[in-house]
Formats: structure tokens, sequence, C-alpha cells
């Protein structure tokens, strides 16, 4: 059994009478990169924030590295690190005052974090405008600019929230392999996105909630194993005959989808469910046959699509 | 390195609130200083050296001396030292109130500094501990100009100094506590509405037995009279346990204000 780093039993958060985390059971374990998967509104920033030990807990049982953030804040935030969704760097010092003056938060010395800059401002490909004040960047850039922040106390934990919100595909993919990295270096990665290809390339193993709950919980290829079929097949008949057709289709295949611009229909095999379509003297629009994603998983468990 | 140096304050006082950070946050306040406007800074400094000017040399011509504990002094030396308790206030207001206002409401600052392993009681010292300087340094402008005319003639008068950082300490504590329960730029305003009266009526420019007794009351529950009562007997070297008194209010407005901008930052920042 792998340590367990972050243990959480029927965490609730509340706000007034509303219910923003509704008893959440999970267990983060050392090394791994742990995915929060939902909608907007799901919770996820919010039971972030309470691991983060920067939000107290309503009900429920909550440790992180064995302590509890109520008693001991200060030492549970010495092992993380913390990527907020929104950026919330200090406007009115530069680029490199910015990582210097947060490793000195983290009451490290001097000489320690002048020694972090250089390796930190090439992590964040800001090596250009270590003396630009934080205002003149572009949004991705000050995004990376907290990321590398985050690193500055080297924390075993770092905590992503929507990491790559407003990052350029090229700078994404640069992310996601710097974090590849960092796991292998051994730190545990907690992650919250609604991207699905992120989530499916990132985590290993994740919970997708909604409303506050948790739906599902597992590797992504489990979770994709164990909530839809192997294959997608996607149709459109245009907006007006869908819904039409759609059940004459659900006569062909046992779970069908419908979405206001297309039908998805679950199968093992795509390309023969569409020969039978056609057989059935039915004719898409277009068609398309695709492996089944997370998306589809949210889709069964929730009835929504995740990005609406 | 990170967990270590929060790991050491284990079991210590206040753990849960404070981690020692204050000298970091004031190398921050430092950092923001190099590049922020000049202007402030200096105006905040002549303010009361014009007054100075204006009133001492003015007033001064019309009433060359005034009667104070038993001793007759030359107007300016009357009011000097209120002056230099003044400026004192001044400067700790600044900064523990607008620029507080703006970080609490405008700025996403907090948030990142409290993610670290630092805690409110930290963010609130080293804010205050700021603004304090601030005040601290224009009231030792202010002894720069005022002790070579010879307008503190006691010895006494050195301990003006240490007395400067109680007050400035005392308003920037109340300063920033008040601040963060405002929710909007006029209600911050209503400090500063405060403040000119506070100023005008605290026995700056004559004494306050010249007001009825219902106002003197009044006018003894502001920190400012304080201030203006403890300087003053310092400065002319008057000594007695009244001044303890004064001194003592400013300890409690410290405790007071940090107290609640603690407890404040904690219910904005750790909800
Ligand atoms: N400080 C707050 N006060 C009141 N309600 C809040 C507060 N913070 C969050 N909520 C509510 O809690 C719910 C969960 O919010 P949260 O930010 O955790 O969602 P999320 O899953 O991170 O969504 P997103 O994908 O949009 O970031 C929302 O309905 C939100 O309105
Ligand atoms: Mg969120």
């Amino acid at each position: 059994m792998p340590e367990s780093l972050i243990h959480a039993r029927g965490l609730t958060k509340k706000f007034g009478d509303f219910v923003a985390v509704n008893g959440i059971d999970f267990d983060v374990h050392k090394g791994e990169s742990f995915g929060l998967l939902g909608p907007n509104g799901a919770g996820k920033s919010t039971a972030m924030r309470m691991i983060g030990a920067t939000s107290s807990r309503d009900a429920g049982v909550l440790t992180i590295l064995g302590k509890d953030p109520d008693k001991h804040g200060p030492q549970i935030r010495a092992h993380l690190g913390v990527v907020p969704q929104q950026d919330n760097l200090d406007m009115q010092l530069s680029v490199s005052e910015n990582l210097y003056i947060y490793g000195r938060y983290f009451g490290l010395p001097r000489a320690f974090v002048k020694g972090k800059i250089e390796e930190l401002l090439t992590f964040a490909q800001l090596e250009e405008k270590r003396d630009a004040k934080v205002e003149a960047l572009s949004g991705g850039m000050k995004r990376r600019l907290t990321i590398a922040r985050a690193l500055v106390s080297e924390p075993e934990i770092l905590m992503l929230d929507e990491p790559t919100t407003g990052l350029d595909p090229q700078a994404r993919h640069i992310l996601w392999d710097r974090l590849f990295r960092l796991k292998e270096q051994g730190v545990t990665l907690l992650i919250t996105t609604h991207f699905m290809d992120e989530a499916e390339q990132l985590c290993d193993r994740l919970i997708v909630m909604d409303k506050g709950s948790i739906m599902a919980e597992g590797s992504p290829a489990s979770l994709i194993k164990d909530y839809s079929s192997k294959e997608v097949l996607e149709v459109r008949f245009g907006s007006d005959r869908n819904q039409e057709l759609a059940e004459k289709l659900r006569t062909l295949c046992e779970r069908i989808e419908e979405l206001p611009d297309r039908i998805l229909m679950y199968t093992e095999d795509g390309e023969a469910l569409l020969g039978q379509i056609y057989a059935s003297g039915m004719h898409p629009k277009t068609s398309l046959v695709r492996r089944s994603s997370l998306e589809d998983v949210f889709l069964r468990l929730t009835g929504r699509t995740l990005i609406e | 390195m990170a967990v270590a140096i929060a790991e050491a304050r284990i079991g210590k006082w206040g753990e849960r609130y404070y981690s020692g950070r204050v000298l970091q946050l004031l190398e921050r306040g430092l950092i923001a200083f190099r590049s922020s406007t000049w202007m402030i800074v200096f105006s905040g400094f002549f303010e009361p050296v014009l007054y100075l000017l204006s009133f001492g040399y003015g007033i001064g011509k019309l009433l060359p001396t005034i009667d104070v504990g038993g001793e007759t002094v030359k107007y300016a030396v009357f009011i000097a030292p209120a002056l230099l308790a003044t400026s004192a206030m001044n400067g700790a207001i600044y900064d523990s109130t607008m620029n507080v206002f703006f970080k609490l409401n405008h700025d996403r600052i907090y948030h990142g500094m409290l993610a670290t392993s630092m805690g409110p009681l930290d963010v609130a010292l080293g804010e205050i501990s700021w603004a304090l300087i601030r005040g601290l340094s224009y009231a030792c402008a202010f002894m720069a100009v005022v002790a070579p005319l010879g307008l503190i003639p006691s010895m006494w008068g050195y301990l003006a100094i240490p007395a400067a950082v109680l007050i400035a300490f005392g308003f920037a504590s109340i300063g920033m506590a008040l601040t963060s329960y405002m929710k909007s730029f006029q209600q911050l305003e209503i400090i500063n509405m405060f403040l000119l009266p506070m100023f005008l009526f605290s026995g700056s420019f004559y004494p306050l037995s010249v007001f009825p007794e219902w106002l003197q009351f009044t006018v003894n529950l502001f920190p400012l009279t304080h201030a203006i009562n403890l300087v003053r007997g310092l400065c002319l070297g008057h000594i007695n346990v009244a001044l303890a008194g004064h001194a003592m209010y400013f300890v409690i407005m410290i405790i007071c204000g940090l107290f609640f901008t603690t407890r404040r930052l904690n219910a904005l920042f750790m909800k």
C-alpha cells in the first residue's frame, strides 16, 4: 500500500446553505498524479483550497502528510506549491522579484532563493522578461510565472488548479512535459482541469466531480472501460432531423446520447454500426468513428457534456 | 528546506497564525517601494513642516509664549511636539489604509502570501510594520528639522522617537484593522474625515483647557490627544505618570488592531 499523502473522508464545505463540496472521500499517494475533473461549479477549486490549507472544512476528515490543516496550516503549506485558478502575482514587482520574494515568504535564505531564480526563469521561458513588471506580461506569461513561482520552495506536492487555461497549445505541451519530469523526480501532482486530453495525459488516477460529489474514481483507462464503450460513432443528420431519427437509431445500438448538434452511439465496433445505419436506409450528413474518451465517461455519469 | 523552517515553529506561540516572517514582508515593501512614487513620500514629510512655519511664525507673532504644565514656552516649542506626533500618525495611516485597501480589494496579493507557510498574523504585522516605518521616518525627519532650531528644550525629547514608534504602530494597527472591514473607497473616506478634526481639536495648537468640560472629555478619548500629550511631555521634559497612561493607550490600540486585523484576514482569505 503506497503512502497516502492526502487523505480525505467525508470532506465537506458549505457556503451558507449551499454545499459546495459534499462529503467526498479520496486518497492521493506519494508520487502519483491525481486529477479532479468536473464542470464549472463542481467544487474542484473549493476542494483544492481546503487541501491547500487556505480554507477550513465544515465537516469530515482531512490530513495532508498526516497533519490536520486546521491545526498545522503553515507546516502543511510549507510542503505545497500552489498554482491557483486565478493568478495572484505581485503586480508591483518584476518577474524575477516575484520569484525571489515568494521564496522568501517560505522563510528560505536569500542565497538559496537567488540561486533558484535562473532555473525558474528558464522553466517559465521568461528569461527575457526577468526585469519586466508583471503587469506588462501577457496572460499566458503570467500563468507560466505563477507555475514557476509555485516551484520556488521545491514542494513535495504541486497543486495546479486549471494550470493550462490561457496557454497556447505549444506552451501547454511544454508544461505537460515539465510536469512529467517533476513527477519523475517524485513530486506528487494534484491537478484540476476540464480538459479531457489534459486529464488523460497527465493523471494516473482521477475523480470525476459534479455538484460537489464524486461521480467516479479510477485511472483514465479504467474509467473509460467501466463507463463507456470501446468506440463512439458520432453521426449528424442536421439539427432538425437528429431527434426524429434518434428513436430509430436506438434499435441499432444499446446506448445513444442525443446532443443538440449530433448523436453519439456507444459501440464496440463503430464502422460496423455505421454500415448497419446505411443498411437501414438512413444517411447521416457526417459521421465519425473515434475511441471513447473521458468526455464520454462524463456524459454517461452526469448526462451532460463537460464543455457546453 | 521550507518544511524544516516551518516545523521549527511547531509548538511555539501562535503557530497557526504566525511564522515569524515580518522581515520578509518588510523586504517586499522595500522592493516595491524602490519603484514607487517618491512625491507622495515627500509630501507627507513637508506637511507638518509647513504647519510649523505658518502657525509657528504667524501665530507666534501674536502669541509669543504659552503656558503649559506650569512652564512658559515659546509658541513654536508648544506646537512642534504635536506636529511630530501628527506626522507619525499621518505616515502610519497612509500605508495602513489606502495601500492596504487596494491590496485587499483590487489585488490578489494576500491570497498569494497566505498560500505560503506564512500566516495571517505575519501579513498583518508585516503591513503594519511597513506603515510604522513610514510614520517613524516622518517623525525622525521632522525631529531633524526642529531639534536644531532649538524647539526641543529637554534631553528627554530624544525619547520622542521611540514614542513615535509606539504612536505609529498604534495608528497603523487600528488603521489596518478598520480598513480590513471597509467595503468601498467611500467608507475609507470616513477615516480621513475623522483625522482632520482630530488633528485640529487634539490640542495641537492650543491647550485643551480652553474647551468646555464636555469637549475636553470627548477630545481626551481621541488617540491623537494622547499621542500629543506623550510627545509634548517628553519634549518639554515634563515627566510624570500620566505619560505612562498615554503610552498604555497605544499599547492597547496595538493589541486590538493586531487582533482584529488577524481575525479579519483569516475570515477573508482562509474561509
Ligand atoms: N467564497 C465563496 N462563497 C460562496 N460560494 C462559493 C465560494 N467559492 C465557491 N463557491 C461556490 O461553490 C461552488 C463550487 O465552486 P468552485 O470554485 O469550487 O468550482 P470549480 O469546480 O472550481 O469550478 P470551475 O471549473 O468554474 O473553476 C460554486 O457553485 C461556487 O459558486
Ligand atoms: Mg475552479
